[in-house]
């Protein structure tokens, strides 16, 4: 075994881009490298002779048209280097697909690693070296070098005494059980550590490690969401005449699991009327309502909050990829169709506490691992958002959200007794071991290094040739080779399993399972949660079948065991021996959750400050503002077109950088409907988590209806992201979101159909203080439109048109952005609610008026108010606006359910016939100068334009 | 009906059986979708086939009438975009494709499909009058990293040299409003090897299709977006027409007047171009025989 290194650099002829771009990021963040010049470099170990390393480098690694290669290492070339190595373990996708090359050109296996190495002009050593950790490397999956890296054989993983202990747990006290739980990072509280206790001295013995492990994950607030399905006591307004609310003298309520009393109510109640198009809700990996006649689509949004904020590019990419995932494994296998992300990060500007990474290298890493997974995936990323507060620094939120389409026929799957327990994809590793656990916790500064195993870097293409195997699989000709399917996600094989087995139990035979790297124990290969696997269970006389496709698409597949056990067990066994056995009833029946109380107390108005509004500054501040300003240096990096089902871009208008307000495509090539996705987040409300439900989903109906969606045909989706609940006053603000999301369902008509929950996002620094970040719910949606050729856009059209206002605007100028550039501004403090009746009323109004071809631009009235609305639209149709307004300091104000639609002149009456009872007004009236309007102020639309593209840029 | 794919053949598609169009796919390839959708619009019939049965059988190449190598990442697009996936077909596929060529066959090739030719020899090609070498040639031009170093999605003018040889893009009508067409990557800039294969790319007619002048997203030598061998048959391409069949697919399709929005897009007209073409050349060699 020798170990060969090979360098490759750009070719005079041509220049480093990478270089370049390292230098720009050197130089924003304060660093003064003259030039930096970048090499990849592989090393390659196996029995390889140097006639065939230079076959390797001249054949493989080196395109003479524009790089040279050299087999060694070059000397240091420049003042000083570095070089970033992943850690041993650490997935290497590009390593993987070398080994598969050079195998196929010289016919013998070999293990090689890649690096990237940095040459830098003009700063020494150690400047380079912290250069390298502040932008180029994380040491929680990097190794930096400072010399060329040329070892002279491979770390290896070791043989493992693969005896599984036993945890004595029957004697401990309950201060012990909590030690235990907290030292063997299981995360369970004493109650359920007192279940466990008192299970196993009922069976006589002690727990297996593996079967706390086990219990650990599947009752991990990550797998079962023990808050959101808790009984909870609560004192607060508006919560009598409820479902499953219990009511009491004293005025409080007790709720027997809120999700159900509250989302899922909304849901159950609403198909009890007039919806009849959802198809499953809850159940699944993600909620699937009726497309068509043939097909069915689905929708999933996850977090991946905790990765991200330790390892944001492995994070932010494990993220999507699971979420992909979810869509692969809901029914029986949907096709991925579009991808969204919604971030909410600090803003750059903020001091960063220790122990974290800046705010801007968060928001650019986990941008870098959406791009990379998504595009390589080839689903477009086609909507989100980024949201700026300065109490996610310490914790970042990363949504995920997947769609997909399938036959309707597709939607159920059932594991049935005898099915053979069948794994498509990744090998197992000891990376992302405690996810499930880990994500259910607190950040500290100390997590870092804790749970640096948890985090992980994804391979795409190994999930791509999954997915393709199993799309393959599922549309054989003598039908689906698979009874049913989910994704290995949090928990890994012992989440997937168990609930794939939870009726009927299971057989897993552990040594089975395809490793990484030796040195596994039986219970690190249980609930390892390394990516881009799907457990399928597959009746005995259709594996061959499976084989041949996935041997088709290089695509791994292993045998893990049998579904189905006389007592309705999981017995987990490692060559034969049983290692571990548990009964499947206590597995995931076996938690009861305490009752918990809960309050919460409105918060009283602020004060109005002094400061006079000034119209004509204030607008570019407005457009300027990270919520507000243009994502397209984001959005750009996305394949957003991939597949081609594209007909409105996330970017409209002739120059093609206008915001849309949705996206909207169509999921059946070569049909004429299609399918609208918005979503809502509501900040700046927060003093309030009823008004964030409301406000969010009364955004995303406007989104999705400002392009044509049907408003009586919107699924929603939930995403709650909370610091932690313990203390009554925060688990009350959560109580008070979900009667929010309750009541707007239900007004709106709009049934949940998935969601997830993300609590514990808060950061406690090496000092001691904790960041709470504010209670965040993201609403996503996505609506039917009937007809794509009704689509509208918001870019205005054309000179002469008018521009109408559809809704009330009130003074409520609380959360509004307004007040966050001057919280002192004299205004109407009170927070912006909105109006259940109105909210819906406009929204169907709106909808029927554009079907009828009575608007020829629709724009939804949000961030920042009418005039950045109005401004928008403008400088998206590259058009002048008059403006007129009764009152023009409210320009600015928020309130929710308004839109602004661009109508012909010769419409205006029918429309105004069309409104009856909707108050609509006519605002303004579109030209071809380059001017816009509004009482004595006056800007240019090239200059707000700029202020727009340039005032948030990665 | 959202296409099947059953046993590596597509199912659904109401295409001219007579004319096959292979499509090879492989770990990472996404864009086989929307390549296989273009040629069923223009009336082939789209065969996917995936590029391990391709290497087992590589005569399944002697039976298609039109070749499309799909965007996409093949192999994580590792070491370069491309490399992986033109190393393995090196060997036993360059010659199939020759022989393809020699028949007449044309062949798409955009995005990664583009990288990948380059690198396995069949584009630039052969200068005209000179036949194809028997072992692949080197490369004489490369597709490189996007001067931004970044992966880019967005629309770019797109313009025909009045000298192309190209079959594909040859007589392509369209609007300066319509005249656009989606770009998705990475590593686009077109380099050659030195200024006398720019050169000879350049008077032979080869440039298939360029950027606008000012809106060259990746640094591309020339403008160039896309390139073809003296043949006019293959032809590599940065941007993906497969993205444009149908006029809801236009980015401001909602502004433009409806009479702009008459009859082929411009990515559903080259598919015909090589369709009609394929179709003519088959009636023409029948005739051969009979004669």
């Amino acid at each position: 075994m020798t170990v060969f290194r090979i360098e490759v650099t750009p070719s005079a002829n041509c220049s480093d881009p990478q270089g370049e771009a390292a230098l720009h990021q050197a130089l924003q963040v304060g660093f003064s490298p003259t030039a930096i010049e970048t090499t990849s470099v592989y090393l390659v170990e196996g029995n390889v002779d140097i006639a065939s390393a230079e076959l390797i480098a001249s054949e493989l690694l080196c395109n003479p048209v524009s790089e040279k290669v050299i087999i060694g290492s070059s000397e240091p070339h420049a003042d000083s280097m570095v070089e970033i190595h992943p850690q041993p373990g650490v997935m290497d996708p590009e390593a993987q697909a070398v080994e598969l090359a050079i195998e196929r050109l010289l016919g013998t296996k070999v293990q090689v690693q890649t690096a990237r190495r940095f040459d830098l002009h003009g700063i020494d050593a150690n400047e380079a070296e912290k250069l390298a950790l502040r932008c180029f490397a994380n040491t929680v999956v990097h190794e930096i070098h400072t010399s060329p890296y040329y070892p002279s054989a491979f770390p290896k993983g070791h043989p493992h005494n693969m005896v599984v202990p036993e945890i004595p747990i029957s004697e401990l006290s309950d201060n012990e059980l909590e030690t235990l739980s907290r030292e063997s990072h299981l995360f369970l509280d004493l109650e359920e550590m007192r279940g466990i206790q008192t299970h196993y001295k009922n069976l006589n013995r002690e727990p297996r490690e593996i079967e706390l492990e086990t219990l650990a994950q599947t009752w991990s607030e990550h797998c079962v969401h023990k808050t959101l399905k808790a009984t909870i006591r609560y004192t607060g307004p508006d919560a009598i005449n409820r479902p499953n609310h219990e009511e009491h003298e004293d005025g409080s309520v007790t709720i027997h699991n809120l999700l159900k009393s509250t989302v899922a109510a909304a849901t159950y109640e609403l198909m009890d009327g007039e919806v009849d198009w959802c198809l499953s809700v809850f159940v699944d990996n993600a909620g699937i309502v009726k497309f068509d006649d043939k097909h069915a689509v689905c929708f999933k949004v996850e977090t991946h909050n905790h990765p991200s904020a330790l390892e944001p590019y492995g994070g932010a990419a494990t993220g999507i990829g699971g979420c992909i995932r979810d869509i692969m494994g809901t029914g029986l296998a949907a096709r991925p169709i579009a991808a969204t992300d919604t971030f909410c990060v600090a803003n750059f500007d903020h001091d960063t506490p220790a122990g974290c990474l800046p705010s801007r290298r968060i928001l650019g890493e986990v941008v870098r691992g959406v791009r990379d997974y998504g595009n390589r995936m080839g689903i477009p990323t086609i909507n989100g958002g980024v949201w700026f507060d300065n109490n996610y620094a310490g914790n970042p939120l990363v949504y995920c959200g997947c769609v997909g389409v399938m036959p309707i026929d597709c939607i159920e799957g059932d594991a049935q007794q005898g099915d053979r327990i069948i794994v498509i994809g990744g090998k197992t590793g000891r990376d992302g071991i405690h996810g499930a656990t880990f994500s259910s916790a607190e950040l500290t500064d100390t997590h870092a290094d804790e749970f640096s195993h948890a985090v992980q870097i994804g391979n795409p293409i190994t999930e791509k040739k999954a997915l393709d195997a199993i799309l393959e699989a599922r549309d054989h000709e003598s039908g689906c080779l698979f009874s049913a399917i989910t994704d290995c996600g949090a928990g890994g094989f012992s989440s997937a399993v168990g609930e794939m087995g939870e009726k009927i139990g299971a057989t897993v035979n552990l040594e089975q399972a395809p490793l990484k790297y030796a040195g596994l124990t039986p219970s690190e290969i249980w609930i390892s949660e390394a990516q881009e696997r799907m457990v399928l269970s597959v009746p005995t006389e259709k594996v061959n079948a499976i084989q041949k496709i996935c041997d088709r698409h290089d695509a791994e597949l292993c045998d893990l065991g049998e579904f189905g056990t006389p007592g309705n067990e999981l017995i987990l066994k490692y060559d034969g021996e049983v290692v571990g056995q548990i009964d499947m009833h206590f597995l995931h029946e076996g938690y009861h959750g305490a009752t918990r109380t809960a309050r919460w107390k409105p918060v009283p108005v602020k004060q109005s400050g002094a400061n006079e509004i000034n119209i004509q500054t204030m607008l570019p501040k407005l457009l300027a503002h990270p919520n507000i300003a243009s994502k397209q240096s984001i959005v750009q990096q996305y394949d957003h077109e991939v597949q081609g089902r594209s007909v409105i871009r996330p970017f409209v208008g002739p120059s093609g950088s206008a915001p849309s307000d949705a996206a909207v495509i169509t999921p059946v090539r070569g049909s004429n409907k299609g399918l609208a996705i918005g979503s809502g987040l509501a900040t700046g409300l927060a003093d309030d988590p009823y008004l964030i439900a409301t406000a969010a989903i009364d955004e995303c109906v406007r989104n999705i209806v400002c392009v044509g969606g049907d408003p009586s045909t919107i699924a929603i989706l939930d995403n709650y992201c909370w610091p932690g609940v313990k203390d009554e006053e925060s688990l009350g603000r959560l109580v008070r979101c979900s009667h929010g999301c309750y009541d707007a369902a239900k007004a709106f008509g709009t049934p949940f159909i998935s969601g997830k929950d993300s609590l514990n996002n808060q950061y406690t620094t090496e000092s001691g203080e904790t960041i709470y970040i504010p209670p965040t719910m993201l609403i996503s949606g996505f609506g039917m439109v009937d007809s794509i050729d009704t689509c509208v856009t918001m870019d205005a059209k054309a000179s002469g048109n008018k521009l109408v206002l559809v809704g009330e605007t009130k003074q409520q100028m609380g959360g509004s952005h307004l007040l966050m550039i001057d919280p002192d501004a004299n205004c109407d403090n009170e927070l912006s609610s909105t109006s259940l009746t109105d909210g819906p009323r406009n929204a169907k109004f709106v909808h029927s008026a554009i079907k009828s071809g009575l608007v020829v631009s629709a724009h939804d009235c949000s961030e920042g108010g009418i005039l950045v609305a109005a401004a928008e639209m403008a400088f998206g149709g590259n058009l002048g606006l008059d403006l007129q307004l009764k009152n023009e300091l409210l320009c600015f104000s928020e309130t929710a359910s308004r839109y602004l639609l661009e109508v012909t002149p010769e419409n205006i009456e029918q429309l105004q016939k069309h409104f009856d009872g909707v108050p609509i007004e006519v605002v303004g009236a579109f030209n071809d100068g380059k001017a816009l309007h509004l009482g004595d102020a006056t800007w240019n639309i090239d200059e707000l334009m700029q202020c727009w593209l340039t005032g948030m840029v990665i | 009906m959202e296409y099947r794919r059953v046993n590596a053949v597509l199912v659904d598609w109401d295409g001219d059986l007579m004319t096959k169009a292979l499509i090879i796919t492989a770990p990472g390839i996404n864009c086989d979708l929307e390549l296989a959708e273009g040629f069923a619009l223009a009336g082939a019939t789209p065969w996917s086939v995936h590029i391990n049965e391709l290497l087992e059988n590589p005569t399944i190449i002697d039976e298609a009438d039109l070749v499309g190598l799909p965007g996409g990442f093949s192999y994580g697009d590792s070491i370069a975009a491309g490399r992986i996936m033109a190393n393995l077909m090196r060997k036993t596929l360059y010659p199939k494709f020759v022989d393809a060529l020699r028949r007449g066959v044309p062949m798409i090739a955009p995005c990664n499909g583009f990288q990948i030719a380059v690198q396995l020899g069949l584009l630039p090609g052969p200068i005209p009058g000179s036949d194809w070498s028997d072992v692949v040639p080197q490369p004489t031009v490369a597709l490189v990293q996007n001067d931004t170093a970044r992966f880019i999605d967005k629309w770019v003018e797109f313009k025909v040299p009045s000298n192309t040889r190209c079959i594909w893009t040859k007589n392509i009508t369209s609007t300066p409003e319509t005249s656009y067409i989606p770009i998705a990557h990475g590593e686009g800039r077109f380099v050659p090897a030195n200024e006398t294969v720019m050169q000879e790319i350049e008077d032979s007619g080869r440039v298939a299709c360029r950027y606008g002048a000012n809106d060259n997203p990746n640094g591309s030598i020339g403008d160039v977006m896309g390139i073809c061998d003296a043949s006019g048959l293959v032809f590599g391409l940065m941007p993906h027409p497969e993205r444009f069949l149908r006029w809801t697919q236009h980015p401001t399709w909602t502004r433009l007047p409806k009479e702009q929005l008459q009859g082929d897009t411009l990515g559903l007209q080259m598919f015909k171009n090589a369709v009609n073409h394929t179709k003519q050349n088959t009636q023409a060699s029948c005739v051969e025989q009979l004669t």
